[in-house]
């Protein structure tokens, strides 16, 4: 069974209307389980709407998604993956614990196993002595850590990212992306994330999905094949800056294309 | 932490009241201001302790007037931001309809209301302040549910969430310092509006009234010390607001629309 199964999928935003937008058209695509998966593309492309169509978060215009087996509207309401954004998007008024326990709380979770969860995802982000803390007492970093221990508190299978790491200095970023693999790796958890930088997708992705806007698109999907053990050593690898040429000319080839903007270099 | 606290938010406003009320009384000495233009801030102390008995019944009346306004007004202020967010057609009728009425002194309306009701009823006062604590709190708290986060709501819905959970978990609390900043700015007002209803007939027992009645038989000095009385009137509904948020905010006090990301 596929973790996410888009098939012939159509979005087109008010539909019918003068300001219709065709944001997806004739979308195909399979994620295999434990698969890392990103969508990179110029801006405008339709990534964020891809991803909130498998978080059923929007409808289709036409076609079909299947998260987990089933349709996309039974895995939201069974919680069956957990989603991050680009802004943390931590709630001012709950401290970092209840944070994490938000999803667990609405899931009616009892206090002491919500408590026992939070704990033990605060390890896994590395921010065991914050939980009481609140949210505006963290660095940017911090918070989409804890972010990021919310979007995995109830161990789903799939995680949706949509540019987590977007407004984070490099160094900052680079040392996410190596601990984002590492959990992904220990929790066995499949990872659709959607991103603005080449090399991030390189060295974060299995296959790395290139889309073209106007209408959005999927015009290629490039295997990365750097094995699974990847750490800071592979940053410098002649294998990985190979795929980010690869990358980076399928991307040129959909600037042409489009005469689009928008992809960081970096 | 105190001392800095005490340094930091005490210390300038003490300083500069006494400084300007030490000028006030040298001025009224040096250039020998008559007592009928200007009275010094000594004898205004001097009458205020005198007639402290008088001034207190008289902010007590002004006082209860403020107060029943005020929770009447929040009461229902609150109340109606419900009903807004749950029927949003009634939201674009009555939103801008508050926006603007907020915007002019609508307390002339105590003279309608003091003819509606008997000469020595509090009610007409009492219904004054309500109405403009209402506003105020309405306007704030209808935006407070209204403007939530984007993204919290996607997160909530991504929690198989409904409209329900999602006022109580990400409106509620958001709509929260909204109410709080619309209670400090109603607080001094609901005061302000319960004196000035006063100047528009009815009995003669408030503050506004013993203002107005001691100027006029130039008791100068009892007049202004009424005025003091309003002041502290004023401060005390204002502090209280303050209090109540830091005792209800725990997670510290903070202004509306804050980012937490
Ligand atoms: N709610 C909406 N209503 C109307 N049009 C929308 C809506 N959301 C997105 N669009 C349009 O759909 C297209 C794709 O938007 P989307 O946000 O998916 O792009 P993106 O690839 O995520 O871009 P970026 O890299 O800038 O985040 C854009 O043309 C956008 O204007
Ligand atoms: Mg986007």
């Amino acid at each position: 069974m596929s973790a996410v199964e888009v098939t012939q999928v159509n979005k087109i935003f008010n539909a019918g209307k003068q300001n219709a937008v065709e944001a997806l058209v004739d979308v195909d695509l399979v994620v295999q389980p434990g698969e890392f998966v990103s969508l990179i593309g110029p801006s405008g492309c339709g990534k964020s709407t891809l991803l909130r169509l498998i978080a059923n978060l929007l409808e289709p215009t036409s076609g079909s998604i299947l998260v987990n087996g089933k349709p996309a509207k039974q895995a939201r309401i069974d919680q069956d993956y957990g989603m991050a954004f680009q802004q943390s998007g931590l709630f001012e008024w709950r401290t970092v614990a209840r944070n994490i326990e938000l999803p667990l709380e609405l899931k009616g979770w009892d206090k002491a196993k919500r408590r026992a969860r939070s704990r033990e995802m605060l390890e896994l982000v590395k921010l065991g002595d914050f939980a009481k803390h609140m949210p505006w007492q963290l660095s940017g970093g911090m918070q989409q850590r804890v972010a990021i221990a919310r979007a995995l508190a109830s161990h789903p299978k799939l995680l949706l990212m949509d540019e987590p790491f977007g407004a984070l200095d490099e160094m900052t970023r680079e040392h996410m992306q190596s601990e984002l693999l590492q959990i992904c790796a220990r929790t066995s958890t499949t990872v659709v994330f959607v991103t603005h930088s080449i090399p991030e997708a390189v060295y974060l992705s299995n296959r790395v999905v290139v889309m073209s806007p106007r209408p959005g698109r999927i015009t290629d999907i490039i295997d990365v094949e750097l094995g699974s053990d990847r750490n800071e050593d592979t940053r410098e690898d002649a294998a990985f800056y190979g795929r980010i040429t690869a990358v980076r000319e399928a991307l040129r080839g959909v600037e042409m294309a489009a005469g689009a903007r928008g992809i960081e270099d970096r | 932490m105190r001392l800095a606290w005490v340094t930091r938010v005490v210390l300038p406003p003490a300083v500069f009241g006494l400084v300007l009320f030490g000028a006030w009384e040298l001025a009224v000495v040096v250039f020998n201001i008559k007592p009928y233009f200007l009275v010094p801030p000594s004898a205004i102390a001097s009458r205020f302790v005198d007639n402290a008995d008088l001034i207190w019944a008289a902010m007590r009346v002004s006082g209860a007037n403020a107060l029943i306004g005020l929770l009447l007004g929040a009461a229902f202020g609150v109340a109606m931001s419900f009903l807004l967010l749950r029927f949003r057609a009634l939201d674009e009728i009555v939103t801008p309809l508050s926006i603007a009425l907020n915007a002019i002194p609508i307390f002339v309306l105590v003279a309608v209301f003091n003819n509606m009701f008997a000469i020595t009823s509090e009610v007409p006062r009492r219904l004054m302040v309500t109405l403009v604590v209402y506003f105020v709190v309405l306007v704030n708290v209808a935006r407070g549910l209204r403007d939530v986060d984007a993204t919290h709501v996607e997160l909530m819905q991504s929690y198989a969430a409904g409209e329900w959970k999602i006022l109580q978990r990400v409106r509620v609390p958001n709509a929260v310092p909204y109410f709080f900043t619309a209670l400090k700015i109603a607080a001094p007002l609901s005061v302000i509006t319960a004196f000035v209803s006063e100047y528009f007939g009815g009995s003669q027992n408030g503050l506004g009234n013993k203002i107005t009645s001691n100027l006029a038989t130039s008791k100068k000095a009892e007049g202004w010390a009424y005025v003091a009385g309003a002041c502290l009137l004023g401060l005390a509904f204002f502090l209280i607001a303050v209090a109540i948020e830091a005792v209800s905010t725990p997670g510290g006090v903070g202004e509306p629309g804050r980012e937490g990301g």
